[in-house]
């Protein structure tokens, strides 16, 4: 059967970037829709009633949702190359749990980076390069999280790399004076044609992010 | 054969999911009780980033999160399996897993809810527990089909502990007229000899509950008993 992928996604989402990370590490043909969130397209909203958001990655017809079940399931299906997740049960318990760590922090910590001002901007700030500096001594001295290649980790962490220059420039912080280890990972991804191409470019998404900001009335 | 050790608390739904996977599979293991207000140095040590439980300890290693523990067990004891074995399904039943860590807010706000906003708490819980009855239950015995599965042990606070907390705010939620396959469920999971001889002692969950709403309530901002 013809293997038939579509991936709903939002170009500035970290979480859609997963996805085309693993589709591109994968070397999978796939139809790129981008949505507009204010305007939902009636097959977003049929393929994720639940949530209704992005990415949904649509596989001969069946919607799989939530950006690391994407990048898990693709891993399983597609095992014949390229293999995200390790084969060690504990080695896999650990890619979990700091891709997890990386949704529950990295991305909360970011967008009140950005979002807040005053008291509860210093201390989100805070909480982001206490988040990068953890994940900087789980990396340890491995070019990548998945070890000598990108692995699981990698996938669920570099996109927000994408957003670093909104956070530094709203947050008035300078991230690689705090996390040179971190940068010089991310900075290593990047040369990765799967991760180059699946990644928006940083001042993009500043723009984006100004206009959010105008919106949301954050000044 | 490394040794098996988790580290739990009695109360704790969390660490019963991970009591009754290992239960369910047969896998011999020991139980270490903590004390939440006076954490154990193994504790402290084997879950240094959020320094909770459960921890399940295999031979030196240490894995945390219940939800990551779960797959962990299903990897290493694959018998008696309870992800499913097609990849798509195994997508579903994560979505599920994923649904439920999502959903605390509308449970903490039923919780420290008062009679002022009661009604409408249960409302946005009842809207809840629909879209997890008609979408994952569906019209199975199980949401895992004819057997437990995941996605069972990931909902198994419903039963039990989710009552405790009904009988605390004063309201059900989980009705017969309301939510019947849902309700039908929650009997027959508690009625599975695994799950009905590991859980907590109904009343003194109940206590604890009651005791742990007050303190909530006395820590929301415009919140009053």
């Amino acid at each position: 059967m013809a293997n038939e992928v579509t991936l709903l996604d939002f170009w500035p989402s970290p979480f859609g970037m997963r996805v085309r990370i693993a589709l591109a590490e994968k070397g999978i043909q796939y139809e790129y829709k981008d949505e507009d969130l204010r305007n939902k397209s009636p097959l977003l909203l049929q393929m994720n009633p639940v949530h209704k958001k992005i990415p949904v990655l649509i596989h001969n017809g069946k919607p799989v949702c939530e950006s690391l079940i994407a990048v898990q399931y693709i891993d399983e299906f597609w095992n014949n190359k390229s293999p995200l997740l390790p084969s060690d049960p504990y080695q896999r318990a650990q890619a979990r749990f700091w891709a997890d760590y990386a949704d529950k922090k990295i991305y909360d910590a970011g967008r009140r980076s950005w979002t807040t001002k005053g008291e509860e901007q210093e201390a989100a700030k805070k909480d982001f390069i206490e988040c990068l500096k953890l994940l900087e001594q789980q990396l340890g001295d491995k070019p990548y999280f998945g070890g000598d290649n990108l692995g699981y980790v990698d996938v669920a962490i570099v996109p927000f790399y994408s957003w670093f220059e909104a956070y530094e420039k709203f947050g008035n912080f300078n991230i690689e004076a705090e996390c040179p280890k971190f940068i010089a990972w991310a900075k290593r991804c990047l040369q990765k044609e799967s991760v180059a191409k699946s990644l928006p470019d940083q001042h993009k998404v500043y723009d984006f992010v100004l206009q959010m900001r105008k919106k949301l009335g954050v000044e | 054969m490394d040794e098996v050790k988790l580290l739990g608390c009695w109360v704790s739904p969390f660490a019963h999911r991970v009591i009754w996977a290992l239960k369910l599979k047969g896998v011999k293991y020991e139980y270490i009780q903590e004390d939440l207000s006076n954490k154990s140095e193994l504790l402290l040590r084997s879950n240094p980033v959020y320094k909770k439980v459960p921890v399940l300890l295999h031979g030196d290693k240490a894995i945390c999160e219940s939800a990551v523990i779960l797959e962990y067990i299903e990897e290493v004891w694959p018998h008696n399996p309870l992800f499913p074995k097609d990849a798509y399904e195994r997508a579903l039943s994560r979505f599920w897993i994923s649904f439920a860590a999502d959903k605390g807010n509308a449970f903490h706000s039923f919780i420290v809810s008062t009679e002022e906003n009661r009604e409408k708490s249960k409302t946005e819980l009842v809207e809840v527990l629909k879209i997890v009855e008609d979408q994952a239950l569906k019209d199975q015995e199980f949401f895992g089909g004819d057997n437990i599965g995941v996605v069972d042990i990931i909902f198994g606070n419903i039963p039990h502990w989710f009552e405790a907390m009904e009988e605390s705010v004063g309201v059900k939620v989980v009705e017969p007229n309301t939510l019947p396959r849902l309700h039908a469920w929650v009997q027959r999971f508690k009625q599975n000899p695994v799950i009905k001889h590991n859980l907590p002692p109904y009343e003194d969950l109940v206590l604890f509950v009651k005791g742990f709403r007050q303190s909530l309530i006395s820590k929301t901002p415009n919140a009053s008993a």
